[in-house]
């Protein structure tokens, strides 16, 4: 009794002082938890409620049509033992990893690299305009994009034989994937482009200066000073680059995955095998398989990020 | 080991900003050039010129016996210390000291030895291994400089080397910067705005001015006998005292006062010409009784300068600031008289700016 009497001041002091610490809007958990609720239940809904329902899904054998639509069976982990033997689904992560090399790691990130160093000492007009076509490719919405590409290359009537002089020649069909490949380094190596220009202005022109007053050649430039000097950007592109390239499915619009899946990259694999194919349970299996192999691939960043870091 | 030539050297910036101006300079072999002037005169404009960082617009370059004006910056024997000393982050001490042997192909033991020498000859012993981020200001300043002296450079260029150093600090990197120079023997141009550096490091002093040089000499030269009001006006802690005057029967009338002509001036000036007239604030008396050559005057502003104090004097209408020692300081308000000392007084023509005599 005596010591509760004496308690109170003592915690009337501490008790505001510990509020404030952790608890900045004054407002308390209960009203705090209140006002992030309908946050939470969105994301709640779009996104870990699908999430989820894909695992769950890829453990039925789920059908867009027939029996199975309207009582899907629980299968366990059939669908997984289905994908993983079935060498179409190897065929298809083989594709998509030419893919991604190709187009992203390559293509994009090389060619974006080239551009901004090469537009780097230009200004005015010029640089406006190769950074403006660069950019028009960024954000010609897809659909567009993909049209363009098909008037691009179309057999008959199509610009490319038309300026080549070689009618006739059906690029889509004898090279599908050389097609696609250069279509997303089309599409995408604007970003890689405008991340590489702020990153090289990045850079100390007197460094540079450094290493030209004692002679370096311009690849010792780089080599020495630029590079590491942006290596921080290289990561993040590549980081980007190749989650974006892994899971895009606009080649799809240009060569829908044929002639005979030849370009039947994972997207596609998994649209083929769900809507067209019906077998939503295995697609939903498939889909799971490919969001593990983004999850290893941006661990995999974030590993070499802070070895670099630590150094 | 070289000098350094330059004949009508002109850098015009796209735009048609002229950073240097027709500039004519003969910095001898072995010699502590400094390169003076206010902010935007061009003095780094034309330090790049010779580095062969900025291509030089008409006129010529020789370093050594070679032309060089249109060479790479990589072949002209030429090193050069950046204001923010541009060192490599990413590498240790040891690599960017070595950095330059890299590029020369010198194999790795060898050059780091070479570095670890130089490192202990500018005092940086047990750093070696550390990378730029983890050294002080005045350590990351002698690592560009041994970069810089690693491959025994004809020619050392620095760029307002020490302006990012505290007080204390640059005075210290001073003497050290001096001592380096002279052990290597090294022909040195250094870039400063600050004209108490270049009298106190250089063996000779460019002063320039809107791109073009206004005066090259000693730092006696600079300071005793300034070219013209400008270079009077910018050399010296306190500027040089110039008051208009006007010639008037072989003396000179400034406001209502009269004083001699400065000694050598009497044949080189006519009746009536206007004309500026110089005097140091160090070599002007303050006296309290009047006595012959003696301007009356009244103090109105005086400033602490720790062993002197700075006053400014109203004689007549016009103002002038007199060095005076410690122990005479008066106080604002006193009346008394100003003693130029008549051999340190100098003349300008008031038309051209021009030093007369
Ligand atoms: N890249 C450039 N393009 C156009 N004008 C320039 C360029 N660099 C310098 N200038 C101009 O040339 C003139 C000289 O510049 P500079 O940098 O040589 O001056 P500075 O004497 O080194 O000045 P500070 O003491 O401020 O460094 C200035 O008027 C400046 O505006
Ligand atoms: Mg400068």
């Amino acid at each position: 009794m005596t010591s509760s009497t004496v308690t109170p001041p003592a915690g009337r002091v501490t008790a505001p002082r510990r509020r404030r610490a952790d608890d900045v809007a004054g407002l308390g958990k209960a009203r705090a938890g209140l006002f992030v609720a309908p946050a939470l239940i969105i994301i709640g809904i779009f996104l870990l409620f699908p999430a989820v329902w894909t695992v769950w899904l890829g453990m039925t054998d789920y059908r867009l049509t027939g029996l199975q639509a309207a009582s899907p069976e629980f299968v366990g982990l059939e669908n997984y033992t289905e994908a993983l033997t079935d060498p179409a689904f190897w065929n298809s992560l083989w594709l998509t990893l030419i893919f991604v090399v190709a187009s992203g790691i390559v293509g994009q990130t090389l060619i974006g690299f080239g551009l901004a160093w090469s537009v780097r000492n230009i200004t005015g007009w010029v640089k406006a305009l190769i950074e403006g076509l660069v950019l028009a490719a960024w954000v010609i919405p897809a659909s567009v994009a993909s049209f363009l590409w098909l008037a691009l290359l179309d057999r008959r009537t199509g610009t490319v034989n038309a300026l080549l002089g070689t009618e006739g020649a059906a690029w889509l069909i004898d090279h599908p994937m050389e097609a696609i490949i250069l279509f997303n380094i089309w599409v995408g190596t604007a970003f890689s482009m405008q991340l590489f220009s702020s990153a090289l202005s990045a850079v100390p022109p007197s460094q540079i200066e450094s290493a030209k007053m004692v002679g370096a050649s311009g690849w010792q430039q780089l080599r020495d000073v630029i590079v590491p000097n942006i290596k921080g950007h290289i990561l993040t592109n590549t980081l980007l680059i190749t989650l974006w390239t892994f899971n895009t499915f606009t080649p799809y619009l240009v060569t829908a995955g044929g002639p005979n899946g030849k370009t039947e990259i994972l997207s596609v694999y998994i649209y083929e095998t769900a809507i067209p194919g019906g077998q939503l349970g295995l697609g939903a299996a498939i889909s799971l398989i490919m969001l593990l192999i983004n999850l290893v691939i941006a661990l995999g960043y974030v590993r070499v990020a802070q070895g670099r870091r630590k150094r | 080991m070289a000098g350094i030539t330059a004949t009508q050297l002109v850098k015009e910036y796209p735009g048609g900003v002229r950073g240097v101006d027709e500039v004519d300079v003969e910095i001898r072999d072995g010699e502590f050039f400094a390169l003076l002037g206010p902010s935007g005169c061009g003095k780094t404009t034309l330090l790049r010129s010779i580095a062969g960082l900025e291509a030089i617009t008409s006129g010529s370059l020789v370093i050594g016996d070679r032309d060089v004006t249109n060479a790479e910056p990589g072949v002209r024997g030429v090193a050069m210390v950046f204001q923010d000393y541009a060192l490599f982050p990413h590498m240790d001490v040891g690599d960017n000291i070595a950095y330059p042997l890299r590029i020369k192909r010198v194999k790795r033991d060898e050059r780091r030895g070479t570095a670890a020498k130089v490192a202990d000859g500018l005092s940086l012993q047990g750093l070696i291994e550390r990378r730029p981020g983890q050294l002080s200001g005045g350590q990351q300043q002698r690592v560009a400089l041994a970069r810089a002296v690693a491959t025994r450079p004809d020619v050392l260029l620095l760029d307002e080397p020490l302006s990012n150093l505290d007080a204390r600090l640059r005075l210290e990197a001073r003497t050290f910067l001096k001592e380096l120079q002279r052990d290597l023997g090294v022909t040195t141009v250094f870039v400063t705005h600050d004209q108490a550096e270049a009298l106190a490091l250089a063996d000779r002093i460019a002063v320039m001015r809107a791109g073009k040089l206004q005066q090259i000499g000693t730092p006696r030269e600079v300071f005793q006998r300034p070219n013209n009001t400008f270079v009077a006006g910018f050399i010296g802690s306190n500027p040089m005292n110039l008051l208009p005057a006007q010639v008037r029967e072989s003396r000179l009338a400034v406001g209502d006062a009269t004083v001699s002509l400065p000694p050598g001036t009497e044949q080189l000036v006519r009746e009536g010409q206007d004309v500026v007239w110089g005097i140091r604030p160090e070599y002007v008396r303050w006296v309290t009784a009047e006595e012959a050559g003696a301007i009356p005057a009244e103090v109105s502003v005086v400033e602490n300068l720790g062993a002197s104090v700075l006053i400014v004097v109203n004689a007549g209408d016009r103002k002038l600031q007199v060095a005076v020692p410690e122990d005479q300081e008066p106080a604002p308000g006193d009346r008394g008289w100003i003693v130029p000392q008549l051999s340190k007084t100098l003349l300008f023509d008031a038309e051209t700016t021009e030093r007369i005599g």
